[in-house]
């Protein structure tokens, strides 16, 4: 394996691993905060057991995501040192902020993970609040330095030397919003619908249980919301992708030809040697549409591109077919549970429908990944789009495959631990309340 | 502008050391006190460890960002020392909000426990041996050369691996006299036992690393007489040991924190004023300092701002939070 390669494995590992817990981190203190506030304002108790028991969750999550974070803070110069020396002082300020909001994150986790005792409630939920607010802060900031990159502005690129580094201009790139917003909707769409599905799951197991049945109306509820705006942020995504980066459009609908009207490729198997797609199905003039507003519209293809510049095509088509089935699925269970809120409420309670919403756990997480590496791979082979190549940026230091191992070894040890604590963590719950009911 | 920005690098590492290093530290001295200061520890570090962690980040960032050449030297020379010092973070870390928040029952709790600990040296080690390394001046300017030389032998030397021994000692120190405030009654003597032992092993070290500058001849000693700063420090910190000594005795916590963390200060400004402006000596002479490896003034500026307005509310909130869990009448409460 050469270096390039095992740099580019370790990454993804990385970042596949990493951003599951950033979702989490950026979503889950909302629910808490939520479950909180319904226990002082309702008295119930079953809200406190659940943002105790949620709260119990997300200091596991938040642990593995900050160390996560941290190593992905070196890895970028380890693996890409010449990267970092052009992009640190352009696009480092917004990490500054994060670190700021991070700090402000962790603070305030402490306190509420471990004050239960120690402030007054309505500080305690502020607490919670804060954390909700610097994570979705943090993730916005770290978006937007992701989007400068495949947007690259704020310099003048001039023999390989940044000049007239303008950094408000780099953080606030033409991707950056778009990113931001597609990113932040999705942490919430696929960390809801993972708890929703969690608890439905359960509730299917515990009927007897009002705590999941209180859970997953919360999480469902708040995830649906999500779902259902993510396809109109999609779509202005989209757009910015067909204005600004037209390469990664064309790898993601695999449309080999500049079309005029272009159609929609739905499925099928991309062929780069025969530049044919195999068993697509294809909706004449969508894509014109999609892309540009107008069903007669001229689309980019890959033709207009080097070979040597496209993206390795079948995996971002296969990557982007894979996120937007994936988030179809949860926004129509999303529309569905908010027809159940307010008409036919009796089906909210069925076992069929609480099995679809446990079936539909994995699909935002899915999507997410799906997504970033449409974003990621999809931008190859430049790591500063239409500046500076991924293999030119790449560490000297021979045999990084080791470290690519080494890296692969732990995560995927700490993704084993991370499951079956959560499942300890369910049990235990269980476990603990029946005995409370005992004693009742 | 230059100067604000090293300033608060400065305030971050010596925060991190202290407050990140109390933690690794915990880890440490669990070892050395066993299953009796187990409670200490968890009690002690798991509301603050996560916000004492992040100084560490925000070094990174104020060095990519502020001065990139820098960073992108150490991250390319000294790539093995960092990989392991991070996988140490990743490892202690995970293994010791496990230990904390996992149902009790079953042998698992012991190994988180192990990996707590021995995690917990890894990292200062290899952070230890990362400074010797841009101390030493070993790090070549191109990678023209045997793997070795180029990737092993800058860090891989009697030198740094003393730099290593003496940071983890300190961290281990540190971590006792914080401890010290923490433990109950019962395991008082225990903790103040061990913080005499480490301090006594620290002024070892110390001694030690001295005496590798001399045998690779780069003449520290010689650089720290030379400055007055360094010898103010050395003077002050010396003073200021008896003092803790006594105060440890009569058990007086806040004097003892404050005179450990002074004490450590002075370490570290000691080293500042031999080091400064360099970052990161190099063979070839062409070293890397504050002024020639740092951004352009455009991007020194906004991160002025961004870490002046961060510090201004970065350090309430720090206040608020050890005022929560270290100084509140029932800090030494069961949670």
């Amino acid at each position: 394996m050469d270096v390039l390669l095992a740099a580019r494995y370790q990454m993804a590992v990385s970042f596949i691993f990493h951003i599951v817990f950033a979702c989490i981190g950026m979503a889950m203190p909302w629910l808490m905060f939520i479950a909180e506030y319904k226990w002082i304002k309702t008295g119930n108790e079953a809200y406190i057991t659940l943002a105790k028991a949620w709260s119990r969750g997300v200091a596991i999550f938040f642990a593995v995501g900050a160390v996560s974070g941290t190593v992905l803070s070196f890895e970028l110069g380890l693996l890409w040192p010449k990267f970092m020396e052009h992009a640190g002082p352009i696009i480092g300020m917004p990490f500054s902020w994060e670190g700021t909001a991070f700090f402000l994150e962790a603070i305030a986790l402490g306190i509420f993970l471990y004050g239960w005792n120690r402030v007054n409630k309505w500080v305690h939920l502020v607490s919670g609040l804060v954390v909700g607010i610097a994570g979705v802060f943090s993730g916005i900031i770290v978006v937007s330095a992701n989007a400068w990159m495949n947007s690259p502005s704020g310099f003048d690129w001039v023999n390989g030397q940044a000049i007239n580094i303008d950094p408000l201009k780099a953080m606030f790139n033409k991707a950056w919003f778009q990113q931001a917003l597609h990113m932040t909707i999705a942490a919430f769409a696929s960390t809801c619908f993972a708890v929703a599905g969690i608890h439905a799951l359960l509730y299917i197991r515990h009927r007897d249980r009002e705590i999941h049945a209180k859970a997953h109306r919360i999480a469902l509820t708040i995830g649906a919301v999500a779902a259902i705006l993510q396809p109109i942020s999609g779509d202005i995504s989209a757009k910015n992708v067909a204005k600004y980066q037209p390469a990664k459009l064309a790898a993601m609908e695999s449309l080999f030809k500049t079309s005029k009207p272009a159609p929609m490729i739905i499925g099928g198997i991309p062929d780069t040697a025969t530049q044919e797609v195999k068993h697509a199905i294809r909706i004449p003039k969508l894509l014109s549409f999609l892309a540009h507003g107008n069903f007669d519209a001229e689309v980019t293809g890959l033709d207009k591109f080097d070979k040597s510049e496209w993206p390795p095509v079948p995996i971002v088509h296969f990557a982007f077919q894979i996120m937007v089935l994936m988030g179809m699925i949860m926004a129509l269970t999303g529309a569905l549970h908010m027809l159940f809120l307010i008409k036919w409420k009796e089906n909210s309670n069925k076992n069929w429908w609480l099995k679809w919403v446990a079936w539909v756990t994995p699909a935002g997480f899915i999507a997410v990944e799906a997504g970033w590496i449409v974003t990621e791979v999809g931008r190859q082979p430049w790591i500063i789009y239409g500046i500076m190549k991924t293999s030119e940026s790449v560490t000297p230091m021979p045999g990084i495959q080791y470290s690519f191992y080494l890296v692969t070894f732990i995560y995927l040890c700490l993704s084993f631990m991370v499951f079956w604590l959560m499942k300890r963590q369910i049990n235990s719950l269980h476990a603990e309340t029946q005995y409370v009911k005992q004693n009742d | 502008m230059t100067e604000t920005i090293i300033a608060i690098l400065g305030i971050s590492l010596l925060l991190y050391v202290l407050l990140g290093g109390a933690d690794f530290g915990a880890g440490i001295i669990e070892i050395a006190a066993g299953r009796k200061g187990m409670g200490t520890v968890s009690k002690a570090i798991a509301p603050v460890w996560e916000a004492n962690h992040i100084w560490i980040i925000l070094a990174v960032v104020i060095l990519f960002n502020g001065f990139p050449l820098a960073y992108t030297v150490m991250s390319t020379y000294l790539h093995i020392p960092l990989l392991l010092a991070l996988i140490g973070i990743i490892i202690r870390g995970t293994a010791f909000s496990f230990r904390y928040y996992d149902i009790s029952g079953g042998n698992v709790h012991n190994y988180y426990s192990w990996f707590f600990r021995i995690s917990s040296i890894l990292t200062p080690f290899f952070l230890g041996i990362i400074l010797g390394a841009i101390i030493l001046g070993d790090i070549p300017s191109s990678t023209n050369g045997t793997f070795y030389d180029i990737f092993m032998r800058p860090w891989l030397n009697f030198f740094s691996l003393s730099t290593g021994v003496f940071l983890t000692l300190l961290f281990g120190w540190i971590a006792s006299v914080y401890l010290i405030g923490e433990a109950e009654d019962n395991t008082f003597p225990l903790f103040s036992r061990i913080s005499v032992s480490f301090l006594i092993a620290i002024v070892l070290s110390g001694g030690l690393v001295f005496m590798a500058a001399e045998i690779k001849g780069i003449g520290i000693f010689r650089k720290f007489l030379d400055s007055p700063l360094s010898i103010a420090c050395v003077v002050m910190a010396t003073v200021m040991i008896p003092l803790l000594l006594k105060n440890i005795s009569k058990r007086n916590i806040l004097n003892t924190r404050l005179l450990a963390g002074a004490i450590t200060g002075c370490i570290l400004v000691g080293w500042f004023a031999v080091q400064f402006p360099v970052l990161i000596f190099r063979a070839d002479g062409n070293h890397l300092t504050v002024w020639n490896s740092q951004a352009p003034p455009a991007t020194m500026y906004y991160l002025m701002i961004a870490l002046v307005f961060g510090v201004f509310i970065i350090l309430p909130a720090f206040a608020y939070l050890f005022r929560v869990f270290k100084f509140s009448k029932n800090s030494s409460k069961k949670m």
